[in-house]
Protein backbone atom coordinates (compact mmCIF):
# COMPACT_ATOMS: atom_id res chain seq x y z
CA UNK A 1 0.00 0.00 0.00
CA UNK A 2 0.88 3.90 -0.57
CA UNK A 3 1.91 5.19 2.20
CA UNK A 4 -0.05 8.15 1.18
CA UNK A 5 -3.13 6.32 1.33
CA UNK A 6 -2.74 6.11 4.76
CA UNK A 7 -5.94 8.35 6.53
CA UNK A 8 -4.00 9.95 9.09
CA UNK A 9 -7.93 11.03 11.17
CA UNK A 10 -8.18 7.69 11.90
CA UNK A 11 -5.11 8.34 14.36
CA UNK A 12 -6.67 10.72 16.06
CA UNK A 13 -10.25 8.86 16.40
CA UNK A 14 -8.33 6.09 18.19
CA UNK A 15 -7.87 7.72 21.44
CA UNK A 16 -7.79 4.95 23.84
CA UNK A 17 -4.80 2.59 24.29
CA UNK A 18 -4.04 -0.86 25.05
CA UNK A 19 -3.01 -0.57 29.14
CA UNK A 20 -0.38 -2.40 30.19
CA UNK A 21 -1.68 -2.93 33.74
CA UNK A 22 1.44 -5.03 35.55
CA UNK A 23 4.28 -6.32 33.91
CA UNK A 24 4.81 -3.37 31.25
CA UNK A 25 7.06 -4.67 28.32
CA UNK A 26 5.11 -8.69 28.34
CA UNK A 27 1.64 -8.47 29.77
CA UNK A 28 -1.09 -5.98 27.64
CA UNK A 29 -3.97 -6.01 29.54
CA UNK A 30 -7.44 -6.55 27.20
CA UNK A 31 -9.02 -2.93 28.75
CA UNK A 32 -8.54 -0.17 26.73
CA UNK A 33 -8.18 2.63 28.39
CA UNK A 34 -6.81 6.46 28.74
CA UNK A 35 -3.59 7.26 29.73
CA UNK A 36 -2.55 9.74 32.36
CA UNK A 37 1.32 10.34 31.05
CA UNK A 38 1.66 12.97 29.01
CA UNK A 39 -1.20 14.91 30.47
CA UNK A 40 -0.54 18.44 31.69
CA UNK A 41 -1.77 19.89 35.19
CA UNK A 42 -5.07 21.50 33.51
CA UNK A 43 -5.92 18.33 31.58
CA UNK A 44 -5.75 16.48 34.97
CA UNK A 45 -8.11 19.07 36.79
CA UNK A 46 -10.20 18.42 34.48
CA UNK A 47 -10.38 14.94 34.62
CA UNK A 48 -10.78 15.23 38.14
CA UNK A 49 -13.29 17.63 38.21
CA UNK A 50 -14.94 14.52 35.64
CA UNK A 51 -14.70 12.40 38.31
CA UNK A 52 -16.05 14.21 40.93
CA UNK A 53 -12.70 14.31 43.09
CA UNK A 54 -11.45 16.71 44.89
CA UNK A 55 -9.66 19.51 43.15
CA UNK A 56 -6.38 19.02 44.88
CA UNK A 57 -6.06 15.23 43.30
CA UNK A 58 -4.74 16.72 40.31
CA UNK A 59 -1.52 18.51 41.74
CA UNK A 60 -1.42 14.60 43.64
CA UNK A 61 -1.30 12.57 40.35
CA UNK A 62 1.08 15.25 38.89
CA UNK A 63 3.33 14.46 41.49
CA UNK A 64 2.73 10.57 40.85
CA UNK A 65 3.22 11.03 37.06
CA UNK A 66 6.17 13.22 37.36
CA UNK A 67 8.24 13.39 40.69
CA UNK A 68 8.43 9.51 41.58
CA UNK A 69 8.79 6.09 39.67
CA UNK A 70 5.30 4.67 39.76
CA UNK A 71 4.17 2.36 36.98
CA UNK A 72 0.34 1.62 37.81
CA UNK A 73 -2.44 3.99 39.76
CA UNK A 74 -2.61 1.49 42.69
CA UNK A 75 0.85 2.89 43.80
CA UNK A 76 -0.41 6.64 44.07
CA UNK A 77 -1.07 5.52 47.64
CA UNK A 78 -1.81 9.32 48.99
CA UNK A 79 -4.74 8.52 47.07
CA UNK A 80 -7.88 7.06 48.68
CA UNK A 81 -8.46 3.40 47.51
CA UNK A 82 -11.91 4.90 46.55
CA UNK A 83 -10.13 7.28 44.49
CA UNK A 84 -7.84 5.01 43.01
CA UNK A 85 -10.65 2.49 41.80
CA UNK A 86 -12.75 5.56 40.30
CA UNK A 87 -9.56 6.69 38.73
CA UNK A 88 -8.45 3.05 37.41
CA UNK A 89 -12.02 2.48 36.21
CA UNK A 90 -11.42 5.02 32.91
CA UNK A 91 -7.34 5.81 33.00
CA UNK A 92 -3.66 4.10 33.51
CA UNK A 93 -0.17 5.62 34.06
CA UNK A 94 0.42 4.01 30.20
CA UNK A 95 4.14 4.00 30.55
CA UNK A 96 5.55 1.89 27.90
CA UNK A 97 9.69 0.52 27.86
CA UNK A 98 11.70 0.42 25.04
CA UNK A 99 11.28 -3.11 23.36
CA UNK A 100 14.80 -3.05 21.81
CA UNK A 101 18.14 -1.43 22.76
CA UNK A 102 21.43 -1.20 20.63
CA UNK A 103 24.52 0.57 22.27
CA UNK A 104 27.28 1.96 19.49
CA UNK A 105 30.83 1.09 19.89
CA UNK A 106 31.01 5.24 21.26
CA UNK A 107 28.90 4.50 24.34
CA UNK A 108 25.46 5.96 22.00
CA UNK A 109 22.53 3.74 22.82
CA UNK A 110 19.30 3.54 20.31
CA UNK A 111 16.10 2.84 22.19
CA UNK A 112 12.93 1.47 19.88
CA UNK A 113 9.31 2.18 21.21
CA UNK A 114 6.16 1.07 20.60
CA UNK A 115 3.59 3.78 20.04
CA UNK A 116 0.02 3.19 20.87
CA UNK A 117 -0.78 2.27 17.88
CA UNK A 118 1.76 -0.25 17.40
CA UNK A 119 3.83 1.42 15.08
CA UNK A 120 7.59 2.36 16.24
CA UNK A 121 9.90 5.37 17.21
CA UNK A 122 13.35 5.73 17.74
CA UNK A 123 15.04 7.69 20.22
CA UNK A 124 18.83 7.75 20.69
CA UNK A 125 20.84 8.73 23.90
CA UNK A 126 24.15 10.40 23.65
CA UNK A 127 26.77 10.22 26.44
CA UNK A 128 29.39 12.68 26.79
CA UNK A 129 31.67 13.67 29.46
CA UNK A 130 29.07 14.88 31.95
CA UNK A 131 26.63 15.16 29.37
CA UNK A 132 23.61 12.77 28.86
CA UNK A 133 21.60 14.16 25.71
CA UNK A 134 18.46 12.30 24.44
CA UNK A 135 16.93 12.93 20.97
CA UNK A 136 13.76 12.18 20.96
CA UNK A 137 11.18 11.37 18.19
CA UNK A 138 7.95 14.27 17.55
CA UNK A 139 6.20 11.80 14.83
CA UNK A 140 6.26 8.05 13.22
CA UNK A 141 7.85 8.90 10.12
CA UNK A 142 7.36 11.87 8.46
CA UNK A 143 5.62 14.40 5.77
CA UNK A 144 8.39 16.39 4.71
CA UNK A 145 10.43 13.99 2.63
CA UNK A 146 14.20 15.69 2.77
CA UNK A 147 16.07 14.27 0.56
CA UNK A 148 19.12 13.44 2.57
CA UNK A 149 17.36 12.04 5.43
CA UNK A 150 15.89 8.17 6.50
CA UNK A 151 12.80 9.24 8.38
CA UNK A 152 11.65 11.17 5.11
CA UNK A 153 12.04 8.17 3.12
CA UNK A 154 9.43 6.62 5.25
CA UNK A 155 6.90 9.10 4.86
CA UNK A 156 4.23 9.94 7.83
CA UNK A 157 2.54 6.97 9.88
CA UNK A 158 1.22 9.15 12.48
CA UNK A 159 1.63 11.59 15.35
CA UNK A 160 2.94 11.30 18.58
CA UNK A 161 1.87 12.35 21.59
CA UNK A 162 3.00 14.14 24.56
CA UNK A 163 3.13 11.38 26.82
CA UNK A 164 4.84 9.35 23.80
CA UNK A 165 7.39 11.77 23.40
CA UNK A 166 7.76 12.04 27.39
CA UNK A 167 8.15 8.19 27.75
CA UNK A 168 11.43 8.50 25.29
CA UNK A 169 12.90 9.85 28.25
CA UNK A 170 11.32 8.31 31.25
CA UNK A 171 11.57 5.00 30.44
CA UNK A 172 15.10 4.89 29.43
CA UNK A 173 18.32 3.54 31.92
CA UNK A 174 19.86 6.72 32.28
CA UNK A 175 16.65 8.91 32.98
CA UNK A 176 17.69 10.42 35.97
CA UNK A 177 20.96 11.42 34.87
CA UNK A 178 19.61 13.34 31.46
CA UNK A 179 21.31 16.70 31.02
CA UNK A 180 20.05 17.78 28.08
CA UNK A 181 16.75 16.95 25.45
CA UNK A 182 16.98 17.48 21.66
CA UNK A 183 14.02 16.65 19.63
CA UNK A 184 15.75 15.94 16.79
CA UNK A 185 14.54 12.29 16.06
CA UNK A 186 12.03 11.39 13.64
CA UNK A 187 9.63 13.76 12.83
CA UNK A 188 8.95 17.28 12.45
CA UNK A 189 8.71 19.05 15.58
CA UNK A 190 6.40 21.86 14.25
CA UNK A 191 4.07 19.46 12.66
CA UNK A 192 3.02 18.33 15.88
CA UNK A 193 3.09 21.41 17.39
CA UNK A 194 0.56 21.28 20.01
CA UNK A 195 1.83 17.77 21.14
CA UNK A 196 5.51 18.95 21.41
CA UNK A 197 4.48 22.53 23.32
CA UNK A 198 2.60 19.87 25.96
CA UNK A 199 5.66 17.83 26.41
CA UNK A 200 7.46 20.71 26.93
CA UNK A 201 4.83 22.34 29.52
CA UNK A 202 4.97 19.11 31.54
CA UNK A 203 9.24 18.98 31.40
CA UNK A 204 9.58 22.83 32.70
CA UNK A 205 6.60 23.29 35.34
CA UNK A 206 6.94 22.77 38.71
CA UNK A 207 4.67 20.15 39.09
CA UNK A 208 6.32 18.49 36.04
CA UNK A 209 10.04 17.44 35.73
CA UNK A 210 10.99 21.11 36.34
CA UNK A 211 13.64 21.43 34.04
CA UNK A 212 14.95 24.99 32.77
CA UNK A 213 14.00 24.84 29.16
CA UNK A 214 17.53 26.36 28.45
CA UNK A 215 18.37 22.45 28.61
CA UNK A 216 15.81 21.87 26.06
CA UNK A 217 16.24 22.45 21.78
CA UNK A 218 13.94 21.61 19.16
CA UNK A 219 14.83 21.93 15.94
CA UNK A 220 12.98 22.34 12.86
CA UNK A 221 13.12 22.69 9.07
CA UNK A 222 11.43 26.14 9.56
CA UNK A 223 7.27 26.36 9.32
CA UNK A 224 6.76 29.52 9.53
CA UNK A 225 3.26 29.59 11.27
CA UNK A 226 4.54 27.34 14.03
CA UNK A 227 8.30 28.74 14.47
CA UNK A 228 6.25 31.84 15.67
CA UNK A 229 4.06 30.23 18.02
CA UNK A 230 6.44 28.50 19.13
CA UNK A 231 8.61 31.45 20.16
CA UNK A 232 5.81 32.98 21.98
CA UNK A 233 4.68 29.87 23.81
CA UNK A 234 8.12 28.59 24.81
CA UNK A 235 11.51 29.52 26.05
CA UNK A 236 13.64 26.31 24.59
CA UNK A 237 16.53 27.34 22.45
CA UNK A 238 15.96 26.61 18.55
CA UNK A 239 17.86 25.18 15.94
CA UNK A 240 17.02 25.38 12.08
CA UNK A 241 17.73 23.20 9.71
CA UNK A 242 19.37 25.27 6.96
CA UNK A 243 21.69 22.99 4.72
CA UNK A 244 22.56 25.75 2.31
CA UNK A 245 21.45 29.54 2.14
CA UNK A 246 20.79 29.46 -1.73
CA UNK A 247 17.08 29.04 -2.46
CA UNK A 248 17.48 27.00 -5.82
CA UNK A 249 19.57 24.09 -3.82
CA UNK A 250 17.00 24.37 -0.72
CA UNK A 251 14.86 23.43 -2.59
CA UNK A 252 15.81 20.46 -4.27
CA UNK A 253 17.30 18.69 -0.64
CA UNK A 254 13.90 20.14 1.28
CA UNK A 255 10.57 20.45 -0.47
CA UNK A 256 9.88 22.58 2.85
CA UNK A 257 11.51 25.41 0.86
CA UNK A 258 8.62 26.01 -1.68
CA UNK A 259 6.12 26.30 1.05
CA UNK A 260 8.73 28.41 3.80
CA UNK A 261 11.58 29.78 2.16
CA UNK A 262 14.47 30.23 4.30
CA UNK A 263 15.13 33.72 3.74
CA UNK A 264 11.80 34.37 5.18
CA UNK A 265 12.08 32.29 8.11
CA UNK A 266 15.13 34.32 8.93
CA UNK A 267 13.15 37.47 8.17
CA UNK A 268 10.56 35.73 11.44
CA UNK A 269 13.67 35.26 13.63
CA UNK A 270 14.89 38.67 13.35
CA UNK A 271 11.68 40.33 14.21
CA UNK A 272 12.03 38.53 17.08
CA UNK A 273 12.97 39.59 20.55
CA UNK A 274 15.41 36.75 21.54
CA UNK A 275 16.81 37.05 24.97
CA UNK A 276 20.25 36.26 26.04
CA UNK A 277 19.49 33.05 27.01
CA UNK A 278 17.91 31.27 24.77
CA UNK A 279 19.73 29.86 22.46
CA UNK A 280 18.87 29.94 18.77
CA UNK A 281 21.11 27.42 16.42
CA UNK A 282 21.80 26.49 12.54
CA UNK A 283 22.06 23.03 11.70
CA UNK A 284 24.06 22.57 8.39
CA UNK A 285 24.51 19.03 7.28
CA UNK A 286 27.61 19.60 4.87
CA UNK A 287 27.49 17.44 1.48
CA UNK A 288 31.12 16.71 0.30
CA UNK A 289 31.19 19.71 -2.74
CA UNK A 290 27.73 20.53 -2.60
CA UNK A 291 27.85 22.69 0.26
CA UNK A 292 30.58 23.99 1.21
CA UNK A 293 32.15 26.00 -1.22
CA UNK A 294 32.94 29.97 -1.13
CA UNK A 295 30.17 30.97 -2.35
CA UNK A 296 27.86 28.69 0.34
CA UNK A 297 30.25 30.82 3.13
CA UNK A 298 29.87 34.47 1.38
CA UNK A 299 25.99 34.17 1.06
CA UNK A 300 25.04 32.30 4.65
CA UNK A 301 27.60 35.93 6.26
CA UNK A 302 24.55 37.73 4.18
CA UNK A 303 21.81 35.56 5.36
CA UNK A 304 22.41 35.57 8.65
CA UNK A 305 24.25 39.17 9.03
CA UNK A 306 23.30 40.39 12.43
CA UNK A 307 21.85 37.02 13.83
CA UNK A 308 22.75 36.39 16.94
CA UNK A 309 23.40 33.11 16.55
CA UNK A 310 25.56 29.63 16.00
CA UNK A 311 26.07 27.18 13.49
CA UNK A 312 26.66 23.59 13.80
CA UNK A 313 28.16 21.85 10.98
CA UNK A 314 27.09 18.05 10.80
CA UNK A 315 28.74 15.20 8.43
CA UNK A 316 26.93 13.46 6.52
CA UNK A 317 26.07 10.08 6.47
CA UNK A 318 24.94 8.77 3.38
CA UNK A 319 21.45 6.87 3.58
CA UNK A 320 20.85 4.12 0.70
CA UNK A 321 20.35 5.69 -2.85
CA UNK A 322 20.98 9.22 -2.21
CA UNK A 323 22.90 11.11 -4.24
CA UNK A 324 24.60 13.64 -1.91
CA UNK A 325 28.46 12.75 -0.90
CA UNK A 326 30.13 12.04 2.61
CA UNK A 327 31.20 15.27 3.68
CA UNK A 328 34.83 16.14 2.76
CA UNK A 329 36.88 16.33 6.27
CA UNK A 330 39.64 18.36 5.11
CA UNK A 331 36.87 21.11 3.48
CA UNK A 332 34.80 20.66 6.49
CA UNK A 333 37.59 22.18 9.02
CA UNK A 334 38.01 24.59 6.10
CA UNK A 335 34.82 25.39 5.73
CA UNK A 336 34.27 26.11 9.49
CA UNK A 337 37.12 28.52 9.51
CA UNK A 338 35.66 30.59 6.62
CA UNK A 339 32.68 30.64 8.30
CA UNK A 340 33.93 31.78 11.64
CA UNK A 341 36.36 34.70 10.19
CA UNK A 342 33.19 35.98 8.44
CA UNK A 343 32.09 36.27 12.30
CA UNK A 344 29.41 33.17 12.09
CA UNK A 345 30.37 31.13 15.28
CA UNK A 346 30.74 27.80 14.21
CA UNK A 347 31.07 24.56 15.23
CA UNK A 348 30.96 20.98 14.54
CA UNK A 349 29.32 18.27 15.92
CA UNK A 350 31.09 15.04 16.60
CA UNK A 351 29.09 11.71 14.93
CA UNK A 352 27.74 9.98 17.54
CA UNK A 353 26.15 6.42 17.07
CA UNK A 354 26.79 5.87 13.38
CA UNK A 355 27.05 2.09 13.55
CA UNK A 356 23.95 1.55 14.97
CA UNK A 357 21.81 4.07 12.98
CA UNK A 358 21.42 6.43 15.73
CA UNK A 359 23.69 9.50 13.98
CA UNK A 360 21.66 12.14 12.32
CA UNK A 361 19.57 11.50 9.67
CA UNK A 362 19.36 7.80 9.91
CA UNK A 363 16.46 7.12 12.02
CA UNK A 364 13.81 4.81 10.68
CA UNK A 365 11.40 2.16 11.01
CA UNK A 366 10.31 1.80 8.12
CA UNK A 367 9.95 -1.77 7.88
CA UNK A 368 8.58 -2.67 11.14
CA UNK A 369 6.18 0.61 11.31
CA UNK A 370 4.80 -0.72 8.03
CA UNK A 371 4.14 -4.12 8.60
CA UNK A 372 2.31 -2.95 12.14
CA UNK B 1 3.89 42.03 -0.26
CA UNK B 2 3.94 40.47 2.70
CA UNK B 3 2.14 36.73 1.99
CA UNK B 4 1.25 36.39 5.91
CA UNK B 5 -1.11 38.94 5.42
CA UNK B 6 -4.62 37.43 5.17
CA UNK B 7 -7.20 40.05 2.92
CA UNK B 8 -10.90 39.74 2.89
CA UNK B 9 -12.17 37.59 0.11
CA UNK B 10 -15.60 36.17 -0.66
CA UNK B 11 -16.60 32.82 -1.86
CA UNK B 12 -17.94 32.60 -5.93
CA UNK B 13 -18.84 28.63 -5.76
CA UNK B 14 -18.21 25.60 -4.28
CA UNK B 15 -18.75 22.12 -6.15
CA UNK B 16 -17.43 18.68 -4.89
CA UNK B 17 -16.12 17.16 -8.07
CA UNK B 18 -15.28 14.12 -6.45
CA UNK B 19 -16.47 12.22 -2.91
CA UNK B 20 -15.04 14.74 -0.62
CA UNK B 21 -12.82 16.85 -3.19
CA UNK B 22 -13.81 20.05 -3.77
CA UNK B 23 -13.43 22.96 -5.95
CA UNK B 24 -13.50 26.40 -4.21
CA UNK B 25 -13.13 29.29 -6.34
CA UNK B 26 -13.44 33.26 -5.00
CA UNK B 27 -12.69 36.35 -6.07
CA UNK B 28 -9.31 37.23 -8.09
CA UNK B 29 -7.59 40.01 -6.11
CA UNK B 30 -4.03 39.95 -7.38
CA UNK B 31 -2.50 38.30 -10.99
CA UNK B 32 -0.60 35.53 -10.11
CA UNK B 33 1.76 33.07 -11.27
CA UNK B 34 0.88 29.06 -12.38
CA UNK B 35 2.01 27.06 -9.65
CA UNK B 36 1.69 29.33 -6.67
CA UNK B 37 0.36 28.77 -3.20
CA UNK B 38 -2.28 30.68 -1.28
CA UNK B 39 -2.80 30.91 2.46
CA UNK B 40 -6.45 30.66 3.07
CA UNK B 41 -9.31 30.09 5.95
CA UNK B 42 -12.75 31.20 6.66
CA UNK B 43 -12.71 32.28 9.95
CA UNK B 44 -9.81 34.47 11.31
CA UNK B 45 -10.00 32.30 14.65
CA UNK B 46 -8.83 29.03 12.80
CA UNK B 47 -4.79 29.79 10.96
CA UNK B 48 -4.99 29.42 6.91
CA UNK B 49 -3.63 26.64 5.24
CA UNK B 50 -2.30 26.43 2.44
CA UNK B 51 -3.82 25.82 -0.97
CA UNK B 52 -1.79 25.32 -4.33
CA UNK B 53 -4.04 27.52 -6.90
CA UNK B 54 -5.43 25.48 -9.80
CA UNK B 55 -6.65 28.24 -12.03
CA UNK B 56 -4.66 29.58 -14.73
CA UNK B 57 -2.70 32.87 -14.95
CA UNK B 58 -5.77 34.03 -17.34
CA UNK B 59 -8.49 33.44 -15.51
CA UNK B 60 -11.09 35.90 -13.85
CA UNK B 61 -11.18 33.40 -10.82
CA UNK B 62 -9.05 32.07 -8.16
CA UNK B 63 -9.70 28.15 -7.82
CA UNK B 64 -8.29 25.98 -5.48
CA UNK B 65 -8.95 22.02 -4.99
CA UNK B 66 -8.99 20.53 -1.91
CA UNK B 67 -9.47 17.32 0.01
CA UNK B 68 -11.71 17.25 2.82
CA UNK B 69 -10.26 16.06 6.49
CA UNK B 70 -12.68 14.88 8.40
CA UNK B 71 -11.20 15.10 11.48
CA UNK B 72 -9.27 18.55 10.33
CA UNK B 73 -9.84 21.74 11.69
CA UNK B 74 -10.60 24.03 8.43
CA UNK B 75 -11.63 21.68 5.64
CA UNK B 76 -14.70 20.58 7.75
CA UNK B 77 -15.87 24.64 7.25
CA UNK B 78 -14.60 25.08 3.85
CA UNK B 79 -17.29 22.13 2.79
CA UNK B 80 -19.88 24.50 4.08
CA UNK B 81 -19.50 27.58 2.65
CA UNK B 82 -21.79 29.71 0.55
CA UNK B 83 -21.50 32.13 -2.37
CA UNK B 84 -20.96 35.40 -0.91
CA UNK B 85 -19.56 33.82 2.55
CA UNK B 86 -15.94 35.89 3.57
CA UNK B 87 -12.95 33.70 2.91
CA UNK B 88 -9.51 35.10 4.22
CA UNK B 89 -6.58 34.61 1.64
CA UNK B 90 -3.21 35.82 0.85
CA UNK B 91 -1.22 37.44 -2.10
CA UNK B 92 -0.42 34.51 -3.64
CA UNK B 93 3.35 33.71 -3.26
CA UNK B 94 6.17 30.13 -4.18
CA UNK B 95 7.78 29.23 -7.45
CA UNK B 96 6.81 26.02 -7.90
CA UNK B 97 7.31 26.32 -11.42
CA UNK B 98 10.57 27.90 -13.20
CA UNK B 99 10.01 28.54 -16.99
CA UNK B 100 12.86 26.78 -17.93
CA UNK B 101 14.23 26.21 -21.94
CA UNK B 102 14.25 22.37 -21.02
CA UNK B 103 11.27 20.05 -21.26
CA UNK B 104 9.08 19.09 -18.46
CA UNK B 105 7.43 16.25 -16.93
CA UNK B 106 4.76 17.07 -14.60
CA UNK B 107 4.08 14.13 -12.01
CA UNK B 108 0.89 13.97 -9.27
CA UNK B 109 -1.46 11.84 -7.56
CA UNK B 110 -4.66 12.92 -5.94
CA UNK B 111 -5.22 16.67 -5.48
CA UNK B 112 -1.16 17.18 -6.24
CA UNK B 113 -2.69 17.75 -9.56
CA UNK B 114 -3.59 21.25 -8.54
CA UNK B 115 -0.72 23.33 -10.01
CA UNK B 116 -0.22 21.22 -12.92
CA UNK B 117 -3.69 22.33 -14.11
CA UNK B 118 -2.78 25.46 -13.34
CA UNK B 119 -0.16 25.27 -15.33
CA UNK B 120 -1.94 23.96 -18.47
CA UNK B 121 -4.12 26.64 -18.34
CA UNK B 122 -1.71 29.70 -18.17
CA UNK B 123 -0.11 27.96 -21.20
CA UNK B 124 2.55 25.97 -20.44
CA UNK B 125 3.88 22.85 -21.75
CA UNK B 126 4.38 19.35 -20.54
CA UNK B 127 6.12 16.27 -22.44
CA UNK B 128 4.62 14.05 -20.40
CA UNK B 129 1.50 14.73 -17.67
CA UNK B 130 1.40 11.61 -15.48
CA UNK B 131 -1.31 11.54 -12.82
CA UNK B 132 -2.05 8.14 -10.36
CA UNK B 133 -5.26 7.80 -8.62
CA UNK B 134 -7.09 4.65 -7.84
CA UNK B 135 -10.67 5.82 -8.84
CA UNK B 136 -12.25 7.09 -12.26
CA UNK B 137 -13.72 9.99 -10.14
CA UNK B 138 -9.72 10.66 -8.74
CA UNK B 139 -8.19 11.79 -12.26
CA UNK B 140 -9.86 15.31 -11.88
CA UNK B 141 -10.18 18.01 -14.55
CA UNK B 142 -8.94 14.59 -17.13
CA UNK B 143 -10.96 16.07 -19.83
CA UNK B 144 -9.03 19.27 -19.65
CA UNK B 145 -5.87 17.49 -19.49
CA UNK B 146 -7.02 15.25 -22.25
CA UNK B 147 -7.97 17.92 -24.76
CA UNK B 148 -4.60 20.07 -23.95
CA UNK B 149 -2.39 17.13 -23.76
CA UNK B 150 -3.51 13.77 -25.90
CA UNK B 151 -1.27 10.94 -25.32
CA UNK B 152 1.49 13.19 -23.36
CA UNK B 153 -1.40 12.87 -20.86
CA UNK B 154 -1.28 9.75 -18.83
CA UNK B 155 -3.63 8.11 -15.84
CA UNK B 156 -1.99 5.92 -13.55
CA UNK B 157 -4.87 4.14 -12.68
CA UNK B 158 -4.11 1.41 -9.77
CA UNK B 159 -7.29 -0.42 -8.98
CA UNK B 160 -9.74 0.39 -11.76
CA UNK B 161 -9.46 -0.85 -15.58
CA UNK B 162 -10.64 1.84 -17.43
CA UNK B 163 -9.62 1.27 -21.25
CA UNK B 164 -6.83 3.86 -22.16
CA UNK B 165 -5.43 3.91 -18.56
CA UNK B 166 -2.28 2.86 -17.90
CA UNK B 167 -2.60 -0.54 -15.20
CA UNK B 168 -0.43 0.63 -12.27
CA UNK B 169 0.63 3.71 -10.14
CA UNK B 170 3.13 6.58 -11.53
CA UNK B 171 6.02 4.54 -10.01
CA UNK B 172 5.16 1.66 -12.16
CA UNK B 173 5.18 3.77 -14.78
CA UNK B 174 8.40 5.08 -14.80
CA UNK B 175 9.27 1.87 -14.17
CA UNK B 176 8.10 0.28 -17.54
CA UNK B 177 9.39 3.90 -19.64
CA UNK B 178 12.60 2.11 -21.08
CA UNK B 179 14.99 5.30 -21.77
CA UNK B 180 14.11 8.13 -19.25
CA UNK B 181 14.90 11.76 -20.39
CA UNK B 182 17.88 12.95 -17.82
CA UNK B 183 18.04 16.38 -19.06
CA UNK B 184 14.31 17.38 -18.68
CA UNK B 185 12.86 18.39 -15.26
CA UNK B 186 10.85 16.47 -13.07
CA UNK B 187 7.77 18.11 -11.23
CA UNK B 188 6.09 16.44 -8.86
CA UNK B 189 3.19 17.20 -6.32
CA UNK B 190 1.24 15.40 -3.83
CA UNK B 191 1.39 13.71 -0.78
CA UNK B 192 5.14 12.83 0.84
CA UNK B 193 5.03 8.91 0.45
CA UNK B 194 4.39 9.59 -3.57
CA UNK B 195 6.74 12.38 -4.30
CA UNK B 196 9.67 10.45 -2.07
CA UNK B 197 9.42 7.45 -4.05
CA UNK B 198 9.28 9.01 -7.06
CA UNK B 199 12.13 11.38 -6.74
CA UNK B 200 14.43 8.63 -5.17
CA UNK B 201 13.27 6.46 -8.36
CA UNK B 202 13.81 9.28 -10.60
CA UNK B 203 17.59 9.38 -8.77
CA UNK B 204 17.82 5.33 -9.16
CA UNK B 205 17.23 5.96 -12.79
CA UNK B 206 19.85 8.41 -13.68
CA UNK B 207 17.91 11.21 -13.28
CA UNK B 208 20.24 13.76 -11.44
CA UNK B 209 18.09 15.32 -8.21
CA UNK B 210 18.98 18.66 -9.23
CA UNK B 211 16.53 18.46 -11.70
CA UNK B 212 13.69 17.26 -9.20
CA UNK B 213 11.34 20.05 -7.92
CA UNK B 214 9.00 18.66 -5.29
CA UNK B 215 5.90 20.19 -3.81
CA UNK B 216 4.56 18.22 -0.75
CA UNK B 217 1.35 18.92 0.60
CA UNK B 218 1.97 18.25 4.34
C1 LIG C 1 2.66 23.86 -0.12
C2 LIG C 1 1.34 23.21 0.23
C3 LIG C 1 0.31 23.20 -0.69
C4 LIG C 1 -0.90 22.56 -0.39
N1 LIG C 1 -1.88 22.53 -1.33
C5 LIG C 1 -3.02 21.83 -1.10
C6 LIG C 1 -4.03 21.70 -2.10
O1 LIG C 1 -3.91 22.25 -3.19
N2 LIG C 1 -5.14 20.96 -1.82
C7 LIG C 1 -5.31 20.34 -0.59
O2 LIG C 1 -6.31 19.66 -0.38
N3 LIG C 1 -4.37 20.47 0.38
C8 LIG C 1 -3.25 21.20 0.17
N4 LIG C 1 -2.31 21.32 1.18
C9 LIG C 1 -2.64 20.79 2.53
C10 LIG C 1 -3.47 21.86 3.30
O3 LIG C 1 -2.65 22.96 3.58
C11 LIG C 1 -4.05 21.36 4.64
O4 LIG C 1 -3.04 20.72 5.37
C12 LIG C 1 -5.23 20.40 4.48
O5 LIG C 1 -6.24 21.00 3.72
C13 LIG C 1 -5.82 19.98 5.83
O6 LIG C 1 -6.44 21.04 6.48
P1 LIG C 1 -7.43 20.83 7.71
O7 LIG C 1 -7.41 22.09 8.48
O8 LIG C 1 -8.76 20.36 7.29
O9 LIG C 1 -6.77 19.66 8.54
P2 LIG C 1 -5.81 19.83 9.80
O10 LIG C 1 -6.57 20.33 10.97
O11 LIG C 1 -4.61 20.60 9.39
O12 LIG C 1 -5.43 18.33 10.06
C14 LIG C 1 -4.72 17.55 9.09
C15 LIG C 1 -4.97 16.10 9.40
O13 LIG C 1 -4.51 15.79 10.72
C16 LIG C 1 -5.56 15.38 11.52
N5 LIG C 1 -5.50 16.20 12.79
C17 LIG C 1 -4.56 17.11 13.06
N6 LIG C 1 -4.71 17.61 14.29
C18 LIG C 1 -5.80 17.05 14.80
C19 LIG C 1 -6.47 17.15 16.03
N7 LIG C 1 -6.04 17.93 17.00
N8 LIG C 1 -7.60 16.46 16.20
C20 LIG C 1 -8.04 15.67 15.24
N9 LIG C 1 -7.44 15.51 14.07
C21 LIG C 1 -6.32 16.17 13.83
C22 LIG C 1 -6.83 15.59 10.78
O14 LIG C 1 -7.67 14.47 10.93
C23 LIG C 1 -6.43 15.71 9.36
O15 LIG C 1 -6.53 14.47 8.71
C24 LIG C 1 -1.10 21.96 0.89
C25 LIG C 1 -0.06 22.01 1.83
C26 LIG C 1 1.15 22.61 1.51
C27 LIG C 1 2.25 22.63 2.53
S1 LIG D 1 15.15 16.00 8.16
FE1 LIG D 1 13.53 16.23 9.69
S2 LIG D 1 11.89 17.29 8.58
FE2 LIG D 1 13.28 16.46 7.02
S3 LIG D 1 12.40 14.46 6.49
FE3 LIG D 1 13.93 14.11 8.12
S4 LIG D 1 12.75 14.14 10.00
FE4 LIG D 1 11.48 15.09 8.43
Amino acid sequence: MFLNEYNESQEYNYIKIKCEMTNLSSNISKTEKTPLFGKTLSELSEIVAELKLPGFTAKQIASWLYNKEIESIDEMTNLSKKTREILSEKYCVGLSKPVKVQVSTDGTKKYLFATQHGKYIETAMIPDKERITVCVSSQVGCKMGCLFCMTGKQGFNGQLTSGEIINQLRMIDEFKSITNIVYMGMGEPFDNLDQVLKSINILTSDWGYAMSPRRITVSSIGIIPSLKRFLVESNCNVAISLHTPFENEREKLMPVQLAYPIEKVVAEIRSFDFDNQRKLSFEYIVFGGFNDTPAHVKELARLLNGVKSHINLIRFHPIPGTPLNKTNEKRLLEFKEELNKKGLLTTIRASRGQDIYAACGLLSTKGITTEA
Amino acid sequence: MDDQFLFSNNVIGLKEIANEKYCLTFKKQFGYKAGQVVQLTCNRSIEPRLYSLCSGEFDQQMEILFDLKLGGELTPKLVELNPGDRLYVSHPYGQFLRPTPEKMWWIATGTGIAPFRSMMRSGYEADKILHGARLEEQFYFSDEFKTAFGEKYVRCNSSTNEVGDFQGRVTNYIESVKSLPKDIKYYLCGRSMMVVEVRDLLIARGVPFENILSEIFF
